[in-house]
């Protein structure tokens, strides 16, 4: 498939890769329907901020953009086109000139993107008008590199990747006000559904677990976010291996919580004590090591509230036109 | 807590919440063919008649997890109508899983394993691949990576645990126990299994229909090949393997 992009580059309008920072991911909305071949979604982790940096240039819900993972991406521009970057702190420059994020700009062949490296946040997202062209693997683009699938090849960007896009004027072009845009302040709550063997942790254990503070170690990826704070020991060691949900929290032998992310192993065999709602693995996900958090039980009928509030929300919000 | 109700089902099902999106149905606490077979039965009632609701499902060995689309529907509409299609089920005790066979090339090159595994069972390595290859496994769960399919049970006799420092590369095609499990590497992986031969049969290709020669459910028999059958099969032999 990245054959076919490379073959014909010669004609194709797009973006080359100058610098690739240090991770920086081809990512549509996810890839779903393949979990029974071991298959997992992959897609953003910061669902929120992928949404709305489509959304600022009228792009389709799903189309393909980048995620950043704490910065340091240069691109440089063969095609007319327009972009937009949300998310983390990460500085945007154009030309070597500073330019507001969250904000659709427009771009000429020939101008040079810089994403520098994040003050606040890990994970930003860049979308170009029309999304990139990138072919599907198993109905998705998303990279996951453990599977070596997605992407251009199943890898992080690299030096000299071309990422293929249309020249074209983007649906509407637009910014999100700053009273909007999210602050990815670094002691949170995070929403948990208790779930799963949540029966196989005792009253004390789970309120030891919902009284105390964790601390994001550096063993936090896009496969999990391994959490280091007060041991919570379940009655059992392991289980018949099962289905693992986006969001689950697996509490193995040492008694250290691992939340369980977009490139996790579908099945396992480690006890769950429940699962994160989605709108906060997002803003775990925006989290670096040393960050602390704190969990807060809801039910399921609170989460679903929670989700339709914000898809509802999200809707509402009218950003202006640039 | 209120939600998580524990209304008695039809046939011991048990339905939990797992998440945000997703419900996990656990059809006992142990797994055995006939427990599989439900589970297999199951996916193909729900994927026929909750498609538009469902996103993706997980078969395992003795659980389904289920992840719905929070758009469309909710949890307790999603839990009623797997009460409902579950509940008028009868036994599932004829697995409809095809059978395949898979070339095994048995030996200490291939599988670095084998002796010790066999030393520590107290038989020799031919007994060992005679245990092994006579035995007919189910498939019981796809996941840990794309392809890799969990096999079970071998015997007990040839039943090891883990190795305690993993390896950090299993080469592609390898068979391997852990505990009463077997399996046959679909990629070169880090793996903790115990490594007792090679199979040239490619168990995921992405880019081909179907992309794994076999699926949850279906049974698997291993047929001793020699060095040279294994090679005109299309084996690769690994790194450090001459």
């Amino acid at each position: 498939m990245s054959q076919n992009i490379s073959s014909s580059e010669q004609n194709a309008t797009g973006f080359r890769v100058s610098q690739p920072g240090l991770l920086t991911l081809i990512q549509d909305a996810g890839r779903f329907g393949h979990h029974r071949i071991g298959l997992t979604t992959g897609g953003p982790l910061d669902m929120q901020a992928y949404k709305w940096a489509n959304r600022l240039l009228g792009n389709q819900p799903g189309c393909t953009a980048l995620e950043i993972s704490i910065g340091g991406l240069v691109l440089s521009a063969e095609v007319d086109s327009w972009i937009v970057l949300t998310g983390a702190e990460m500085p945007l420059k154009i030309n070597g000139k500073e330019h507001d994020r969250w904000h659709a700009h427009e771009i000429k062949a020939g101008d040079q993107i810089e994403v520098g490296f994040s003050a606040s946040g890990a994970r930003a997202y860049l979308a170009v008008a029309g999304g990139f062209q990138v072919a599907h693997s198993f109905s998705s683009s998303a990279t996951v590199t453990r599977e070596g699938i997605g992407g251009l090849s199943g890898a992080k960007l690299q030096q000299g990747d071309f990422l293929s896009c249309a020249a074209m004027e983007p649906v509407s072009a637009m910014r999100l006000p700053e009273a909007f845009r999210p602050d990815y302040s670094d002691q949170i709550t995070l929403r948990v559904i208790t779930g799963y063997q949540q029966d196989a942790f005792s009253d004390y254990q789970k309120r030891l677990f919902f009284s105390s503070e964790y601390k994001v170690t550096d063993r936090a990826d896009r496969m999990g976010y391994r959490l280091e704070g007060p041991e919570v020991k379940p009655a059992i060691d392991g289980i018949l291996s099962e289905g693992i949900c986006h969001g689950a929290i697996q509490v193995p032998a040492d008694g250290q919580p691992i939340v369980l992310l977009n490139d996790r192993q579908t099945i396992g065999g480690y006890p769950k004590i429940g699962s994160m709602i989605s709108l906060d693995t997002a803003r775990m996900a925006q989290l670096l090591p040393g960050s602390r958090v704190s969990f807060e039980e809801i039910t399921i009928d609170d989460a679903h509230n929670l989700h339709c509030l914000a898809h509802a929300h999200f809707e509402r919000v009218q950003p202006e036109n640039v | 807590m209120a939600t998580e109700n524990s209304k008695a089902l039809p046939e011991g099902l048990d339905i939990r919440v797992a998440g945000e999106n997703a419900l996990i149905i656990y059809f006992g606490e142990q797994t055995s063919p006939e427990v599989s077979a439900r589970v297999q039965q199951a996916v193909s009632v729900l994927q026929n008649e909750l498609a538009d609701e469902l996103i993706d499902m997980v078969p395992s060995y003795a659980s389904l997890l289920v992840i719905y689309n929070l758009m469309v529907t909710d949890h307790l509409h999603i839990r009623n109508q797997i009460e409902r299609l579950l509940s008028g089920l009868g036994s599932a005790e004829n697995s409809d899983g095809k059978v395949v066979t898979l070339p095994a090339w048995y030996s200490s090159e291939a599988g670095p394993d084998l002796e010790d595994l066999a030393r520590n069972a107290g038989l020799t390595t031919d007994e060992v691949i005679q245990l092994h290859s006579e035995a007919e496994y189910r498939v019981y769960a796809i996941g840990f990576a794309p392809g890799f399919a969990y096999l079970g049970e071998v015997d007990p006799r040839i039943a090891a645990p883990r190795l305690s420092t993993p390896r950090q590369k299993v080469p592609r095609g390898a068979i391997a126990i852990a505990d009463r499990q077997t399996a046959v590497y679909p990629a070169v992986s880090p793996g903790g299994w115990n490594l007792i031969g090679l199979c040239p049969t490619r168990m995921f290709k992405p880019e081909a229909d179907p992309t794994m020669p076999v699926q949850v459910g279906d049974r698997i028999k291993f047929s001793p090949v020699s060095r040279e059958e294994f090679l005109e099969a299309g084996g690769e032999l690994p790194e450090g393997v001459a």
